[in-house]
């Protein structure tokens, strides 16, 4: 945090008070829809702490969550679910890459009040008992990870991006996974465990 | 021998990394945490005038604000070895931006970062060296270590010399941003203090810490069981830990700093910026008889860091005549640092983008070039331990299909495209340091060992635990590693390609003091041992023994007098350019390296890997970009410092040269971590220089260098 500048983030700090929370807005209703029927159901709240529902990996969580708290922050440091990592917090290195009704998201972006009403998934809720997904398989077959601190992310983006039926050349790959920094340098054992996995349930 | 040592096993901590359970140091979860931020300078010379920290302290969950009128009193000045001056509310003197002045300690993250944008600082500012040609040249002399090496008369050679090229190479400040931003969770018990650090060393960082509490090493605890990345920048202990330290003393509650992304960019280290004249003097036939290397990098006002930049000009080829000299000029940044291969990664630019001009005036094939100045023993005259150089050379260079490239520059196209193909070539120095191992061996037939070394990504669990399998003659799945606390037998960082070599040592000869000792039970019957973990389990119940442990204190021994140990290698690149925009894509890359004994060639391609990633970054991205009026870094963030994404990586396609060196240690590693980058960026710019025609000598090679 530095000071004696007006940065975005501190924008959201200090001026996105009381925030707005969207509630009870149906699924199916286009973007278009859903943003007219928002003007009608919004209330002001916070910025003291206030009831917040998760639900993660199939199980609600509430909590009392100031309203400003992210979905990042909610999952690390709330509901002790690390796996989904903190890299940069400004939407720019795909670490904190979760589903939020199936659809990839920035934690990071997310304040924990938007997710309610969502099916969110994290990669704790990927495999099924010691049954790891295909895709956290491949990845280690394939050493798609070194460090290990993007890999939760990188995996979280593989496994929609499987969803989202795109090409799965070796260009698309890349394309679409581009939102997703590794440091380390795995990128391309991460594109072979994503077209393995790909192949396999092709 | 067994084959289990060099098999491409699976990482052993894949699991772990791939469900989320690996924990990282801010991950820790302990009762009654508190939340640390740190406030950073926003001027980058002069001293903090005022500070107002009266809004902070009446916000929300504020616990304590830590400044310099109240942080607890310790030992910032006293360094050590590999040491960096702590800024540590000490005093208030501003040396560098993003310099910590203040932190503010809440019962929540929110509450603390909220609390610590409400602290005014005033300064009283003092004029700021921030460019780095304003900065005067010195001659470093800090460690007693000269940082000159002279054979010959270089400069009368390359006077007299039949072709010669004599230019200037520019590598600017480049930070390392693991993916996992530097945190630490610190706790006290009384007088003693427990850390959990992103550290690619827990004995060093206990030995600082110590130092700067003024405790016995015995008083302190530092854990680091994931890193999520360090290449050099967690291989020194910075302020935020021992802030985090001097926080928890303060109120009395364990606490945790996790740095922002932007504050990578403060205490934390960097590239320094090197400028380097090679000078190359040559006989008509290429054979070098000159060699000067110059260069000068940046440091800070109030320390002395200085990486061999030149060192491997004394390695790489033979000539005559031989200048290195390193210079540095002081700069109000914070303090420079080890970064994946220091100097070897600058150096290599410079070098190899010089030895590709002198192939051009000379008109030779730049790999021919290469092997015509190859040489059998170092510029001191000690015989290498081995040297795979020409065999990387070549058999890159069949693998990449070097004999279709034409030599002339703007020759080849892919359509529109142009296309270059550039070599260069790599070399890295074999360290190793003392370390000791501890090997259990139960009942049940499983062994644990136990070393202090990090594993930061390379692979450290998996490979020690072939080792120590290997050598107790066991399974992989019937053998624990345990690392990554200071508890643990000694072991040095996981840096300078040193871990492996040295606690991969110490771990193989503890093995064998246990497999020793097991066969001694037997009656010194090998036999009674061929059965693996069960025979080891029958052995011990008969024996009744619950556990049986081999230890090993392994140093090294003289190898380093009588040889001189490098791993070496050879860097291919294909790039494509777009002649009307000047971007630049990398479209293939081949890497052959020559470096000892690979004890995992999986994760050992990954490291190869990861060095071509490197390289891509450093030659075509990365750029940390100074305001020179105010000192302050504008673009701190993973948007504007820009490091190679999933798109810029192609196929990358690595060639590990087999070799048997019986002089560098007990299992005949060199170091596999930092050479992946050495050469590489020069291979890039080559390659770049051959598809345009234009030679770029300042990183990064940016579209506006290529349209100029």
């Amino acid at each position: 945090m530095e000071f004696g500048k007006v940065t975005r983030r501190r924008f959201l700090w200090r001026s996105a008070l009381p925030t707005i929370a969207v509630v009870g807005l149906d699924p199916r209703l286009s973007v278009a829809a859903q943003a007219v029927a928002s003007i009608s159901v919004v209330r002001a709240q916070g910025p003291e702490p206030i009831p917040v529902t998760l639900n993660v990996n199939g199980k609600p969580h509430a909590l009392q969550l100031e309203p400003r708290v992210t979905l990042l922050d909610a999952l690390r440091e709330r509901l002790g679910l690390t796996g989904t990592k903190k890299g940069c917090d400004q939407g720019t290195c795909g670490a904190c890459t979760v589903l939020a009704d199936g659809r990839r998201v920035n934690a990071c972006l997310t304040l924990a009040v938007m997710a309610q009403g969502k099916s969110i998934t994290t990669i704790e809720g990927l495999a099924s008992g010691d049954q790891l997904h295909p895709l956290q398989a491949a990845f280690i077959e394939h050493d798609g990870f070194q460090c290990g601190y993007c890999t939760p992310g990188q995996i979280m983006s593989g496994v929609a991006l499987l969803s989202e039926k795109r090409p799965t050349d070796e260009t698309s790959v890349r394309e679409w996974m581009s939102g997703n920094i590794c440091r380390c340098g795995a990128y391309p054992n991460i594109v072979a465990a994503i077209r393995a996995t790909a192949g396999r349930s092709a | 021998m067994n084959p289990l040592v060099g098999a491409p096993v699976d990482r052993v901590d894949g699991r772990l990394k791939v469900t989320g359970a690996a924990t990282y140091s801010a991950e820790v979860a302990l009762p009654n945490l508190a939340y640390g931020v740190m406030v950073l300078s926003s001027t980058a010379s002069g001293s903090v005038a005022a500070i107002d920290v009266a809004a902070a302290r009446r916000a929300p969950g504020v616990i304590d604000v830590m400044t310099s009128r109240n942080a607890p009193r310790v030992d910032a000045k006293s360094k050590g070895a590999g040491d960096r001056t702590l800024m540590v509310l000490q005093d208030d003197v501003v040396y560098y931006d993003r310099q910590p002045i203040a932190v503010v300690i809440a019962d929540t993250f929110e509450h603390a970062t909220d609390a610590a944008s409400l602290v005014r600082a005033r300064y009283a500012k003092a004029a700021a060296i921030t460019r780095f040609d304003d900065a005067a040249e010195y001659k470093p002399g800090a460690g007693g270590r000269d940082p000159d090496l002279r054979k010959g008369d270089a400069s009368a050679a390359l006077a007299q010399a039949a072709v010669k090229v004599d230019h200037t190479y520019v590598v600017p400040v480049e930070h390392h941003n693991p993916m996992e931003p530097h945190a630490t969770v610190a706790q006290w018990d009384g007088d003693r203090l427990t850390v959990y650090e992103a550290t690619q060393g827990v004995v060093s960082a206990r030995r600082k810490l110590a130092q700067v509490f003024g405790l016995p090493p015995t008083g302190v605890r530092v854990v680091a069981k994931f890193i999520g990345g360090g290449f050099g920048g967690k291989g020194t202990l910075w302020s935020h830990a021992v802030l985090a330290a001097m926080s928890a003393k303060l109120v009395g509650r364990p606490v945790k700093i996790a740095l922002t992304r932007p504050q990578m960019f403060g205490s934390v280290g960097f590239r320094p910026r090197t400028v380097q004249r090679v000078a190359l003097g040559a006989a008509a036939d290429g054979r070098l008889t000159s060699l000067v290397h110059e260069t000068s990098a940046q440091t800070s006002v109030f320390d002395e860091f200085m990486a061999g930049t030149g060192a491997l000009s004394a390695v790489l080829y033979g000539t005559p005549n031989l200048t290195i000299t390193h210079r540095l000029r002081r700069v109000n940044s914070a303090t420079p640092t080890f970064m994946r291969a220091p100097g070897e990664s600058c150096g290599s630019f410079a070098l190899e983008s010089a030895m590709d001009e002198l192939a051009y005036a000379v008109g030779v094939d730049p790999i021919e070039l290469r092997l015509r100045n190859d040489t059998d023993v170092d510029a001191q005259g000690l015989p290498f331990s081995s040297r795979a150089l020409r065999q990387c050379l070549e058999q890159g260079a069949e693998r990449f299909g070097w004999s279709r490239r034409d030599p002339r520059p703007r020759s080849m196209r892919d359509g529109r495209m142009l296309v270059g193909m550039g070599v260069a070539a790599a070399t890295y120095p074999t360290h190793r340091s003392p370390a000791s191992a501890l090997v259990q061996v139960r009942a049940d037939g499983s062994a644990t060992v136990r070393s202090a070394g990090v594993d930061i990504g390379t692979g450290a669990y998996t490979v020690f635990t072939q080792v120590a399998a290997e050598a107790l003659g066991l399974p992989v799945a019937r053998v624990r590693m345990e690392l990554g606390d200071s508890a643990f037998p000694n072991a040095p960082n996981a840096g300078g390609s040193t871990l492996t070599a040295s606690a991969g040592s110490a771990i193989k000869l503890a093995a064998l003091d246990a497999r020793a000792k097991l066969l001694a039970l037997a009656g010194n019957d090998p036999a009674a041992l061929a059965g693996g973990a069960d025979a080891i389990a029958a052995l011990l119940r008969r024996a009744g023994l619950a556990t049986l442990e081999g230890h090993s204190d392994a140093k090294p021994g003289d190898e380093q007098q009588k040889y001189a140990m490098h791993s070496f290698g050879a860097q291919f690149a294909e790039v494509r350019v777009d002649p009307d925009l000047g971007t630049v894509r990398v479209a293939r890359f081949v890497n052959a390296f020559g470096a000892g004994r690979i004890l995992n060639e999986k994760t050992a391609k990954s490291q190869f890997l990861g060095g071509a990633v490197w390289g891509i970054g450093m030659a075509l991205l990365e750029d940390t970009r100074y305001d020179e009026r105010t000192g302050r870094i504008m673009n701190a963030n993973l948007a504007e410092y820009l490091v190679p994404v999933n798109a810029d990586v192609p196929a990358v396609e690595s060639i590990i040269v087999p070799e048997d060196d019986p002089h560098v240690n007990e299992i005949g590693v060199k170091g596999i971590g930092e050479i992946g980058i050495v050469g590489a960026a020069a291979a890039i710019a080559n390659a770049v220089y051959h598809a345009t025609g234009t030679r770029v000598r300042e990183l990064p090679i940016t579209p506006e260098k290529l349209l100029g």
